[in-house]
Formats: structure tokens, sequence, C-alpha cells
């Protein structure tokens, strides 16, 4: 996956080289910047790109 | 960190910070500590509460009393509830799409935050959560939605979930679901949820700052209803807004007024995109003297950390459960991440504070 957009606020990594917070979940694709649907659960998290598929806390699940 | 080099041998390095200037901690005075011990007697000997003038004294005791403050917090609190510590789950069960307009809160649809809105969890994913919960040990699971009130689908959800997570995992299980009727009370209570939780986040004079889109009196009515169908009642407080420490005490007494089983108390993290997106947080030292100031208002209630702990309170985390806090979230709260369970366990672990369930019904 190309690391290409801020997963704190989806701009491009030129305009914004990264402003997630370290206790926030990614919000953002990091490949197309779209904003992401992201559940949070007491020991993890989980984010749906519609294009780029599922992130999960412990590691890439891309479907 | 070190300021400009000395230029003697035998001159002082000087510690310097940046930004405003900082409080110091200055020698306790006799008067400072008269004030502790005399709250102290109210507290553990004549067992009166506090009155607001004297919970006002001792707000503005200098930083150095901060830890003769938290000493008889951790005292008042073993005294009352003993050393179990009640750990607890919370999950956002509905994300985001708020139409209300709580100027702290990354979930209002009023606001252009990076949360996205999801409907309601299914079934499973619920389950999977509250196990996660029951794996850390934890006594109450907390399923949280954002919303002004459930409406009949929502609360029919609701209703549906409760009994099959308390049977799947033997956690009690708590609900926050906005401003309730008085018939959806009835209900939530009937169908087995344990504790309702609804805070007032701040006192009633400063709460229209906040928020706009309902009033603090209609909180307060749902905190009276839960109660009266015979839930406890978790309403919290959400400190560090930009509200005085008059009104901090103002919300004390208010809170005492309803009488929580549970009172939560969260710091603001200040979300991106939300009108208070840019507030600093509170500092680590003077979220400890609130929260023994909290216990000591509040000597019964389970006094949860909640949410904002880790940015405002960072190292001295260890410090707020010897300051009265006796129960807490662990994990992630609704839209971040918390530390690491293990992290807050071995804490418990290290303060010899077992883990517990706590409740008024026990």
């Amino acid at each position: 996956m190309e690391a290409g957009h801020c997963r704190g606020c989806g701009r491009r990594l030129t305009e914004c080289p990264g402003c997630a917070r370290p206790l926030d979940p990614p919000r953002y694709c990091q490949a197309c910047g779209q904003r992401l649907t992201v559940a949070v659960t007491p020991t993890g998290w989980t984010a749906r790109c519609r294009q780029h598929g599922v992130e999960r806390s412990d590691g890439p699940d891309d479907r | 960190m070190h300021g400009e080099a000395p230029t003697g041998a035998t001159r002082a390095v000087r510690l310097t910070t940046k930004g405003p200037a900082r409080r110091e901690h200055a020698p306790v005075r006799r008067e400072d500590r008269a004030l502790v011990e005399a709250a102290a007697g109210a507290l553990l000997d004549e067992g009166r509460p506090l009155s607001g003038d004297e919970l006002t004294a001792l707000a503005a005791l200098p930083d150095g009393a901060v830890v003769a403050l938290a000493a008889l917090a951790h005292e008042v609190r073993l005294d009352r509830l003993g050393p179990a510590v009640e750990v607890e789950g919370i999950l956002s069960a509905k994300t985001g799409g708020c139409p209300e307009d709580c100027h702290f809160c990354a979930q209002s649809s009023r606001f252009a935050t990076p949360v996205k809105a999801t409907p309601f969890l299914d079934t499973e994913a619920v389950l999977s959560a509250a196990r996660e919960t029951a794996a850390l040990g934890a006594s109450e699971f907390c399923l949280v939605l954002a919303v002004r009130g459930p409406d009949e689908r929502i609360l029919g959800r609701l209703l549906e979930l409760v009994p099959i997570v308390r049977q799947a995992t033997g956690l009690n299980v708590a609900v926050s679901a906005g401003i309730l009727t008085d018939d959806q009370a009835r209900r939530l209570a009937e169908g087995g949820v344990h504790r309702y939780n609804h805070n007032l986040e701040t006192a009633r004079s400063f709460f229209p700052e906040v928020v706009t889109t309902h009033t603090w009196e209609e909180r307060a009515e749902t905190c009276r209803l839960v109660r009266r169908h015979g839930m406890e009642l978790c309403c919290g407080a959400l400190l560090g807004m930009g509200e005085s420490a008059a009104q901090r005490i103002e919300l004390l007494l208010e809170l005492r007024e309803l009488d929580p089983t549970e009172v939560p108390v969260n710091f603001l993290n200040p979300r991106p995109g939300t009108p208070l997106g840019d507030r600093p947080v509170v500092s680590a030292w003077e979220a400890l003297r609130w929260i023994a100031l909290f216990r000591l208002a509040l000597p019964d209630v389970i006094l949860r950390y909640a949410g904002g702990r880790e940015v405002t309170l960072r190292d001295l985390q260890a410090m707020g459960m010897t300051a009265g806090i006796n129960a807490l979230i662990v994990g992630n709260y609704l839209t971040t991440l918390g530390r690491a369970p293990a992290q807050d366990l071995e804490m418990l672990e290290d303060l010899h504070m077992p883990v517990g369930a706590l409740s008024s019904a026990f």
C-alpha cells in the first residue's frame, strides 16, 4: 500500500507529514486519503476503506 | 529542559520551561494543613459531607498541599469503599452522526471532524467486544450510542442485546444512549440494564457554553428517571472545557444532589474539528487536585478514571489511584485509544489494589 496520505487528516504527505495523534486510530486511508469507517473496541480497532479494504490494529488485513 | 548554561562553576543550573509561567510548589502553611485536617475530621470522624465553602477552600490550596489532599482522599476511599478497583470496558455501538452540538465531542454531525458515522454494530461485533472486556477481568461493559436519545428501533436493539451480552459473558451491562423518557427508562430497567450512564459533564451555569441543543435540566431529569426506575446512575464530569474552579464546585454539589452510584471523571482530550479542539489540556497536577476533591465531595461513589487520563496525567496516572479513584475504563475509549490494558492491570497489582465489582446493588 502506497503511503501517500496522512492518516490523521487525509491530506497528501507532501502537505501534511502526519498529524495523527499517538492515541488516535487511523481516520483516513494512507493510500487514497478517503475517510475510513472506524470501529474502536476495548482492545483494538478496525478501519475500512471502500477502495482498499480493512486494516486491523493487530496488522493489515486487506480484503 | 535546561535553560541557559551556568557561567561559573559554583552557579546553580536554572531549570526553565517554555511557554507560560508555571506554578511551583510553595511550602505548605500551617493554615493549609489545618484545612485538610478539618476535612479529615468531617469525613472520617464526624461522618458529615463537606460544605461548598469547605470544598472551595480546599480547591484553593497551594500545589504543595495537593499530596496531603490526595492522601486524605485515598483514606476516605479506603474507609468507605475498600481497596477494590472496578474495571469496565466501553464500546461505541453506534458512532458519529449525533444531532447534538456538545462542543467537546468528535461524534457531533455539526462539526467537521474525522470521525465517520457508522450504524449500530451487529450482535456478533458487540459480543466480540464484550468478550474482550470480560477477558481483561472487567465486571462492567457499557454500550454507548451517539444519539440525542434512543428511538424505538435503537431501544429495541438495546433490549435485545443486553440479555445476550449478560448471558454470554456474565458482565453487568450498562447503557449510555442519551436523554430518556420515563417509559424508556422503565423499559431499560426492566430489560436488565444494570447501570445507565448520562453525564452532567459540567456545572449548570457553564453548560450553555458547551451545549446548545439540549439543556442541563434535560440531562438532570434523565438522571432522576434512571434512579426512579431502579437502575444505578452513572453520571460523570468532563473537566478542562474552560469552566472555573467555582463551577467545578458547583458541579460537585449538583452531582451530590443526583446521588449517582458512579462518577466517571473525564479530562478534555481536545478533538480536531470541534469548537474545543484548540483548548489546552488540564495539567497533571491540577487533575490530581480535582480527583481528590471529587472523592472528598462524593465519598461514597465509584469514582472512575475515564477519557483523557492518558494525555492529561501521563506518568502520574498511578497517583490518581491513590487520590480517590477506585474504578477505571480499561483499554480503548469510544473514538480514541487508551493505553494497553496490561499496563493498567500491572499498575493495580503494583498498588496492591485488587480488581473487583463495586455496586450499590451488591
